[in-house]
């Protein structure tokens, strides 16, 4: 963190440019902050509205329609939270599964040397180049071939097959920062490689872990383009299809749109405000180095 | 990266692992198993990314090389005629030119905007608390999915909506405007929304980097006499330029990708002044059932991103080694 420096207010003219300075900083602050904020806030104000007032003339931050109205008819509608209840089934699994895959190989490829180590290495980094909308067509095809189009294991594996190179390449950059003389100790003392791997490194993981495990909830959350395609019907439907599908009828419930953008954005938001330095960590690690 | 290793646990957590007592004696195991250890471990990842990510590549290319595919039962060769075929379109050249603009404009924003604001977060006149109250606002654009960005900007940007009540009201429109709608505003327009829904995520990697100047350097350039901006274009800008190459180069790869957006703003149109590589895709496969077509489309997507793929891993290396 950078401190204060040591000259400051040296000088008079200084100390009076500092101000200046500072008093500029913030007004820049507050009109990023608008631009940042200003649609966010717009979102959940009209969520409060009813729907005829959305459009007002002037427009206002709240109304006098001010209601938990659109809320409640979203999460009285079944279809809604079916939606909802798809998009925590299949993120969940997403989850688990990555992880658990995830760890297995990171480990692999932080501790143990093999054949094709390279090779592979290469080839998962490389995947995550591969644009998702190259794999939409075979798919579609693989799926309804083997008879998971509109299932929740076809949208599971899908998104693990996204979220995997990732989470490989952070569990195994996590791993390469713990200190190797940690399971040698262990292995010298007898211990198996897995009993290295389940009591001395997943232990000291859970900032790792939970890094990915956040990200790889979040990918699979808002997927869209898959969700999309390889499901049909509204029991499969996750969130952001419901969403597009609320827009899509002719008369915009503009503010069950709202209401239900909000409380679609509220897990990843929480997890986000609980696990905020994992994230960020995590984020800047695999940008930066995966 | 530095912050990720700043939050390992100390070492001396392992005390507590330790004081259970002794490790439990493991039987030897033999060789063999040892040997298979490492391939056991890889197995599912490799067979997930060969059965998920390989084969379909090549099912896509095999595709693009036929006629008659996933919806008809007897696929003939016909070589490299769809690719002939739709390189001499011009749907599809134009939405390889708006792709590209798009996917400028939106780095180029994403990369100015993202350092302005982490140089802003990172001032050191700035106390703890309004630093961490601004940071989470401007983190916040970043929560939200694509399909909920297009909707709220749909909202925003609606020829009766706040956007178009400020700028008639103050005067710099003489009447709304359908933003989405409009022929000449319709790409600026998604691409403005792209920039606020990305740049966080460059502001965030660039704060990180940022901190982990060190701030020797600055005081070696002041007492060197070099002002603001010359400390930013040798200390800052050096430090961060690893940083700025690697996101530039992953974004360049989303943002060629983004699909969402532009299907739930504005489906491609108006007049296909919108329409990117991903959306006419889409359109070739499930809209008209060009199945080859759309395949060759593809395609030629996926050498485009594994160019920008092969430059950031080279760069990559460089770096690492």
């Amino acid at each position: 963190m950078p401190r204060l420096s040591t000259d400051t207010g040296r000088l008079q003219g200084n100390r009076w440019r500092q101000s200046a300075a500072r008093i500029g900083l913030y007004i820049a602050l507050v009109f990023g902050a608008i631009f940042a904020v200003f649609p966010v806030l717009w979102m959940l104000s009209s969520s409060f509205k009813s729907n005829g007032k959305i459009f007002d003339f002037p427009p206002k931050f709240i109304d006098s329609s001010f209601s938990l109205d659109s809320y409640i008819s979203v999460l009285s509608n079944p279809v809604n939270l079916g939606y909802f209840a798809n998009s925590y089934l299949v993120a969940l699994s997403v989850t688990a599964i990555t992880l658990a895959v995830a760890l297995f190989t990171g480990y692999a490829f932080s501790r143990h040397e093999f054949r094709f180590k390279r090779v592979i290495h290469v080839v998962i980094i490389g995947v995550q180049a591969v644009p998702p909308i190259t794999l939409l067509i075979p798919f579609f095809g693989i799926m309804v071939a083997f008879q998971l189009y509109n299932t929740y294991q076809g949208l599971i594996i899908t998104h693990v097959v996204f979220t995997l190179p990732y989470a490989v390449i952070m569990m195994t950059a996590y791993f390469d920062t713990l200190p190797r003389e940690l399971d040698e100790a262990a292995t010298v003392d007898g211990a198996s490689s897995q009993s290295v791997l389940w009591r001395i490194l997943v232990p000291i993981s859970a900032p790792g872990m939970v890094s990915v495990g956040l990200y790889t909830f979040m990918i699979s959350w808002n997927e869209y383009l898959f969700a999309l395609t390889l499901t049909q019907t509204d029991d499969r439907r996750t969130v952001p299809i419901g969403i597009q599908l609320l827009m899509g009828q002719n008369n915009y419930l503009w503010n069950e749109v709202m209401a239900t953008s909000i409380l679609g954005s509220i897990p990843v938001l929480i997890l986000f405000l609980i696990f905020q330095r994992y994230f960020i960590g995590g984020l800047a690690s695999g940008a930066v180095k995966s | 990266m530095t912050l990720l290793q700043s939050e390992n646990p100390p070492i001396r957590e392992l005390t507590s692992t330790d004081s259970r007592g002794p490790w439990p004696r493991v039987r030897y195991r033999g060789s063999l198993r040892q040997k298979a250890e490492p391939y056991l471990l890889v197995a599912p990842t490799v067979l997930l990314i060969l059965g998920l990510m390989v084969i379909p590549i090549g099912i896509v290319i095999g595709y693009s090389l036929m006629d008659n595919v996933v919806t008809n039962r007897s696929p003939q060769f016909v070589g490299l005629a769809h690719y002939i075929e739709i390189l001499g379109q011009l749907t599809f050249w134009s939405a390889a030119l708006n792709t590209l603009i798009f996917t400028l404009g939106s780095v180029v924003a994403h990369m100015v905007i993202g350092l302005l604001f982490a140089l802003m977060l990172n001032s050191k006149t700035m106390a703890r608390v309004p630093r961490a109250i601004f940071r989470a606002i401007y983190i916040l654009p970043w929560i939200f999915t694509a399909a909920v960005v297009a909707v709220v900007w749909r909202l925003l940007l609606d020829p009766s909506g706040v956007i178009n009540y400020v700028l008639t009201t103050t005067g710099v429109l003489a009447e709304a405007i359908p933003w989405l709608a409009t022929p000449a505003t319709a790409l600026v327009t998604v691409t403005v929304i792209n920039i606020w829904s990305g740049y966080p995520f460059f502001m965030i990697s660039l704060l990180a980097g940022l901190q982990g100047i060190s701030t020797d350097l600055y005081e070696a350039a002041k007492i060197d006499g070099a002002g603001v901006f010359r400390q930013f274009s040798s200390v800052t800008l050096p430090a961060l330029r690893p940083i700025l190459y690697s996101m530039a180069l992953l974004d360049v790869l989303w943002t060629t990708q983004q699909f969402t957006l532009i299907w739930a703003t504005t489906g491609g149109g108006p007049q296909g002044l919108t329409e990117m590589l991903s959306t006419l895709t889409y359109k070739l496969a499930f809209n008209t059932y060009q199945f080859s077509m759309a395949s060759t489309s593809a395609v030629l997507v996926l050498v485009a991103s594994l160019t920008v793929a092969v430059v950031y891993v080279r760069r990559h290396r460089k770096e690492v080694v």
